[in-house]
């Protein structure tokens, strides 16, 4: 509010905010804490807060017991690859709903819309058996390309309301100056569009990696990616709570850092353009 | 404007899009459709007969799908309303000018990042474990009797799972839409001697009230759906106290092999869904035409 405050109410202000935010952090800032105790400090009670003996063997630990490389490289070559051939299926669709409108283009946005609201669980068991006749359980190939279709619908939409801030005046200027559909498309649009396909393609592998209902049930161990690895701490034996830390602070770390570079975009890309 | 060529050529572009998305929404469907009709079951493939509207009669009689109904609309009905609710008073907080303005914001949407087995897995034993557990602690150091929270609260600690994991995504879209209010408008209210309430209610909520409705949507459209937290922290117990619908249904196909009923399951969560989805469509139908 842009009302004249005293300076004790700011500070109040101020110090109400930090706390409030300090306590939504709090899970995450204990989880990666945690991650650098011995099991027997991660259970101490009073819990220990900065002052215990700080070890990476945990890090090392998740990475010798149970090969946490090839989970995460799972979650790596399914949330990047199977985005990159969304891309290449979604940009073209999006380019040509956005400077070539037909009359069916706006019942197919809200169609593709319509098919990210249907619930998963409203297709799993065909899927589940159709990946099963396939050879594709427990595949990367069947989960990449479930993770492929799932995100198609957001990819078309975003490129497509990017696109659309693309003035149009350039294009026909691009024309009028003789440029072939390819040359508009290789030196006026690519160099336009670039940001918005960036952006596009970052909340994409967030969302993929973060995928949970898929990857839990269609994949076991070779095809497994982080969100099955970390749930496979369910049911553990013994101490286990420092290296379910550390396990979880790698698989999340990554992800967190492109999220907060990814704020604006996860506004539109998730209300797809109802809130700008 | 668009030429004979570029039309063509358009139609080229979006048919893979279409066809793949048919492919994977439609056809499915119509399979869940067909196999909900079916007396079919994985432990006994060869014996598969027509039964008509059995299995959705069984699903729904089935006490188990009563209670998941109840489950199901007690989390979405709890999670909107703490992160709604939650959601503007921190979007109100954040939008602010305070000190280290820019951290705050990241702190505060951090949780949104988290995948759904790390949030619910950390919440379940690092911070609500009854005997060493960060709130187990709290209650100690207030000389209270720490809460079981998974054996005698079981919905309670899933609803506060989730509801972390969307406060922040409400906070964010509610900060957007804060952001976008007129700073001639708010210098207005002042001059007028507006407080605090008279300003919120009158100039503040009209504003987000689209925002809020956005939010709302799409978080049911989400939260009809929760599976991951329930799977790695209840399995839908103690009995069947926090299984919602997606749970049922995954029960009953992959640990049951009961594809009849499973199918029936799913064809009741995509009417449920788009019951929701239908409002949510129009909505964002609307803002496609401006």
């Amino acid at each position: 509010m842009a009302m004249k405050k005293s300076t004790r109410e700011r500070v109040g202000i101020t110090i109400l905010a930090w706390v409030v935010a300090f306590l939504i952090f709090f899970p995450i800032l204990w989880t990666f804490l945690t991650s650098f105790k011995s099991e027997l400090d991660a259970i101490a009670m009073p819990p220990k807060f900065l002052f215990f003996h700080w070890t990476l063997e945990n890090y090392l630990e998740v990475q010798s017991r149970s090969n946490y490389l090839r989970f995460a490289s799972n979650s790596i070559i399914l949330s990047i690859g199977a985005n990159i051939v969304g891309l290449i299926i979604a940009v073209p669709a999006a380019w040509s709903m956005a400077f070539a409108p037909g009359r069916w283009t706006k019942d197919l946005l809200m169609w593709m819309l319509s098919t990210k609201m249907m619930p998963a669980v409203g297709v799993l068991v065909p899927i589940y058996l159709i990946a099963r006749t396939l050879h594709l359980l427990d595949s990367l190939i069947g989960i990449g390309l479930v993770l492929l279709l799932i995100n198609l619908p957001l990819l078309v939409w975003m490129l497509y309301t990017y696109f659309k801030e693309i003035p149009v005046d350039i294009l026909e200027a691009a024309r009028m100056d003789g440029a072939s559909l390819l040359n508009e498309i290789v030196y006026v649009l690519t160099p336009m569009a670039v940001p918005g396909i960036a952006s596009t393609m970052l909340l994409a592998v967030i969302l993929s990696w973060n995928e949970a209902f898929w990857t839990l049930n269609l994949t076991t161990s070779a095809a497994a990616p982080l969100t099955q690895f970390i749930a496979s701490f369910s049911a553990p034996e013994g101490f286990f709570w420092a290296k379910l830390s550390a396990a979880s602070t790698l698989a999340i770390a990554p992800i967190l850092i492109l999220g907060w570079f990814s704020q604006k975009q996860l506004v539109r890309g998730l209300t797809f353009g109802a809130v700008k | 404007m668009a030429t004979q060529q570029t039309t063509t050529a358009g139609r080229i572009l979006v048919a893979p899009s279409v066809i793949l998305l048919f492919i994977w929404m439609i056809v499915p469907l119509v399979m869940t459709l067909y196999f909900s009709t079916l007396h079919y079951s994985l432990l006994d493939p060869d014996n598969v007969s027509f039964v008509g509207l059995a299995n959705y009669t069984s699903f729904i009689s089935d006490p188990n799908f009563i209670a998941a109904l109840i489950n199901t609309l007690v989390l979405v009905v709890s999670v909107l309303i703490i992160s709604v609710c939650g959601g503007i008073l921190v979007a109100l907080l954040m939008d602010q000018p305070v000190f280290g303005q820019n951290v705050l914001r990241l702190m505060v949407i951090a949780p949104f990042f988290v995948m759904p087995t790390v949030s619910a897995l950390v919440w379940k034993n690092l911070l609500m474990n009854p005997d060493s557990g960060f709130f187990a602690w709290i209650a100690h150091a207030l000389h209270l009797q720490p809460v079981v929270w998974f054996t005698n609260w079981p919905m309670l600690s899933i609803v506060i799972i989730v509801s972390w994991e969307w406060l922040p995504f409400a906070s964010l879209i509610l900060l957007t839409a804060l952001q976008s209010l007129d700073e001639e408008q708010k210098e207005a209210a002042a001059l007028d001697g507006a407080g605090a309430i008279s300003y919120f209610g009158y100039i503040v909520l009209p504003h987000i009230a689209r925002a809020i409705t956005v939010v709302i949507l799409i978080e049911t459209i989400f939260l009809l759906s929760v599976f991951a937290e329930i799977y790695v922290t209840t399995s839908g117990g103690p009995g069947v106290a926090t299984t919602n619908i997606p749970f049922l249904v995954y029960k009953q196909a992959l640990l049951d092999f009961d594809v009849g009923g499973a199918s029936a399951g799913g064809i009741i969560a995509v009417i449920l869904a788009n019951i929701v989805a239908i409002f949510l469509m129009r909505m964002i139908g609307r803002n496609l035409e401006g």
